[in-house]
């Protein structure tokens, strides 16, 4: 059987999933929601699952992943725990409203943390949807490509709950907001949860965001978050991607950042299966500064995919893209990173590097950088590495009495340290300091007190 | 101490050692100088334990264990250490990590405890001013931003913080000033003591009017061609290596 041939089966098992359960899908959504669902999966049908043909997934083929058959794709689970039972975050001394997506649902805390100063709101995206309408109808679907983008596409047709966040004009949050994404499931399962958040002109805000899978099933997650990032506002996206081998995590970040905002995402990928990072940063006003910066350790036949787009729309404004990675055994990357930079976009500077640290023979990266500039006069640099550790510094350190295997890990984990230390939240920078350096000597890294055990390399 | 015997070595097929005599006893300085090429800078790495050099023939004693089976390390451990011509920037790995992680890895080879963390501070403190090194150098990355001058003292520092039985210093003179010379000359003779050694490799016979060697050897060519006291040097610094070429090619 062709590739085509499969994928046209694959598809036709999605949209069949999709019109034999609409009206469940629709049930307890308003309209503006739902009135979008047929034309996403519209588009689905016509672009298909991405696989190697795709310029954009030429690295990356998810029909495998797509492939394999989920018990549960669109209902919440039942599963009755208190969160703090299972869940106990350990990164010291940071302080945080903790909310949970189970199987990408909101999880109803049994203390709800809906009462926050400044006029704040952190919801489940369901029951937002009903309670805000003419707020999220303003945002929802407009920085998202449910047109062009399959999976984006795919999200949209079957999304039902997510994660909510607004920031009035002018507030900064007194803390962090720290979203646990948990898959637990006794049987293999599909999530597309739908995140929004809408920071106001002004406004201020840190999220801070844990992948971790619980139970030694197959999932495949396939994510969008949008983001409206308002004059002058601020935003600092953390990520920290860390589920087992049996999982694939797409993951589709689409921004708008308005005049003079501030953004800086950083995706730590500690472990995972098959990972694909999708960013979409759209600069739609003067000024704006966008750093999207990323981390990846791979090991085994892991795959990690990040794909960048930047699009320089107005003049003035800064962008940086740092992707680093460390691979091992058989562990193979991709990066694509591209920089439109559009007529009136004049004094733009843009910057991108991916740099690789392959430790075997068999451990593989395919970057790409492309640059699309239509304005005359800005600033813009690519550049990529992939190779061993540096042969010279390594006898440098040995000759001082360092053994090979620490002095190899000394200079691992100051090639990270260049992500890390971009991190402006300090605890959570010693965190994943801690997490990076357990990661790269083979340890757990899990959370100490983390009841999930995601990172186990024993496991799966 | 060391005795090295009818040392050859060799990079991808060419051999630039050929065949190397030399023994160093405790509380010695030898000097090795020779032009540019003769193969000083290899030796310097073959006894650190470079391991870019094929080992054609001979062998190396220290403190009666041969040298060779040793990886870069061990000798470390062992109590060897290499100034480098060249040493290296590091970004990323703090000064203070690097030097911590070093001595305490050689503590742990010695059977002792890892130093605390007070008196890792105090030694610091009082080994930067013997080199009279940069407070702010010890907080950055090893040598990130060094200028030349500031490289060499910090390998001096070093020196002094691992306190080595057999010290070698490749090219240490070079791109310094004369004060620089000067502190670093200080920072060799304040270390010397009479169960030390040190190998000084230099180009110029300036660095030999501050540390005073008690043998002189003339590499040329892969070979040891003179050995004499302090005065080769001078004879060398007014003849040039032009006149022992000629010396040699008569012989």
């Amino acid at each position: 059987m062709s590739i085509d041939a499969q994928s046209i089966d694959l598809k036709d098992r999605y949209l069949d999933y999709f019109y034999k359960n609409l009206e469940y899908l629709k049930d307890g959504l308003p309209a503006y929601i739902n009135d979008k669902r047929e034309k996403a999966i519209q588009t689905f049908q016509k672009k298909g699952i991405p696989h190697n043909k795709n310029e954009a997934y030429k690295y990356t083929d998810l029909n495998s992943a797509f492939e394999k058959q989920y018990k549960n794709y669109m209902h919440p689970k039942k599963i009755d725990f208190n969160l703090d039972d299972i869940f106990k975050c350990d990164v010291p001394e940071l302080n945080t409203h903790v909310v949970l997506l189970l199987n990408g649902w909101f999880y109803e805390n049994k203390t709800p943390r809906r009462q926050l100063p400044n006029g704040v709101i952190i919801s489940s995206f369901r029951e937002a949807a009903n309670k805000y309408p003419s707020l999220i109808k303003k945002h929802y679907n407009q920085y998202a490509d449910s047109e062009s983008e399959s999976l984006t596409a795919l999200n949209t047709a079957f999304a039902q709950d997510g994660v909510f966040l607004y920031v009035p004009e002018g507030k900064v949050m007194d803390k962090p907001v720290q979203i646990i994404n948990l898959l637990l499931d006794e049987e293999d399962g599909m999530a597309q949860h739908r995140n929004l958040f809408v920071i106001e002109e002004s406004g201020e805000a840190k999220v801070i965001v844990c992948d971790h899978t619980l139970s030694e099933k197959n999932f495949l997650t396939n994510s969008v978050t949008e983001m409206y990032v308002g004059q002058n506002a601020n935003l600092d996206f953390d990520r920290v991607q860390n589920e087992h081998n049996g999982s694939t995590q797409i993951s589709n970040i689409y921004l708008h950042q308005e005049k003079d905002s501030n953004v800086l995402s950083n995706t730590i990928t500690l472990h995972g299966g098959l990972v694909r990072n999708n960013f979409y940063m759209q600069l739609k006003g003067e000024n704006c500064e966008n750093q999207t910066l990323g981390l990846y350790l791979g090991d085994r036949s892991q795959h990690i995919d990040n794909y960048v787009h930047i699009d320089h729309a107005f003049p003035n404004c800064r962008s940086n893209q740092l992707f680093k990675g460390v691979l091992d055994d058989m562990a193979t990357g991709a990066f694509s990173g591209r920089i439109l930079v559009r007529q009136d976009a004049q004094k733009t500077e843009a910057y991108q590097a991916n740099n690789n640290i392959l430790l075997t023979d068999d451990a593989k990266m395919n970057s790409k950088p492309q640059l699309e500039i239509y304005a005359d006069d800005v600033k813009c640099s690519h550049g990529g590495t992939s190779g061993q550790p540096n042969e010279n510094a390594l006898f440098y350190l040995r000759s001082r009495g360092i053994p090979y295997k620490e002095a190899q890990l000394l200079l691992m984990y100051a090639f990270a340290h260049e992500i890390i230390g971009q991190i402006r939240t300090p605890p959570l920078q010693d965190r994943i300091h801690e997490l990076v350096e357990k990661r790269l000597r083979g340890e757990l890294s899990r959370c100490n007190y983390c009841e999930i055990d995601c990172g186990d390399p024993g496991k799966n | 101490m060391l005795k090295i015997k009818n040392l050859h070595t060799a990079i991808e097929g060419t051999e630039i050692l050929k065949g190397i005599d030399l023994e160093v006893n405790k509380g010695e300085i030898h000097a090795i100088m020779g032009p540019n090429g003769s193969g000083k800078s290899t030796l310097a790495s073959v006894l650190a334990g470079r391991e870019l050099f094929e080992i054609t023939q001979g062998e190396i004693i220290y403190e009666g264990k041969n040298l060779l089976e040793m990886n870069p390390e061990e000798r470390a451990k062992e109590g060897i250490f290499l100034g480098f011509q060249y040493p290296v920037e590091i970004p990323g790995v703090s000064m203070m990590n690097f030097l911590k992680t070093a001595l305490n890895e050689q503590r742990k080879h010695k059977g002792m405890e890892p130093l605390k963390s007070s008196d890792f501070l105090k030694m610091v403190r009082e080994k930067k001013e013997l080199v009279q090194i940069d407070s702010n150098l010890t907080n950055r990355s090893v040598n990130e931003g060094f200028s030349g001058g500031e490289k060499k003292r910090n390998e001096i520092f070093q020196m002094a913080m691992l306190n080595p039985k057999l010290s070698i210093l490749d090219e240490t003179d070079s791109g310094l000033d004369i004060d620089a010379l000067r502190i670093v000359a200080n920072g060799v003779n304040s270390l010397k003591s009479e169960d030390n050694a040190t190998i000084v490799i230099t180009h110029y016979q300036r660095l030999l009017n501050y540390i005073i060697p008690d043998k002189v050897h003339v590499l040329y060519e892969g070979k040891i061609v003179k050995s004499g006291d302090k005065n080769l040097a001078f004879e060398l610094e007014n003849k040039g290596y032009e006149w022992l070429a000629k010396e040699v090619s008569t012989e």
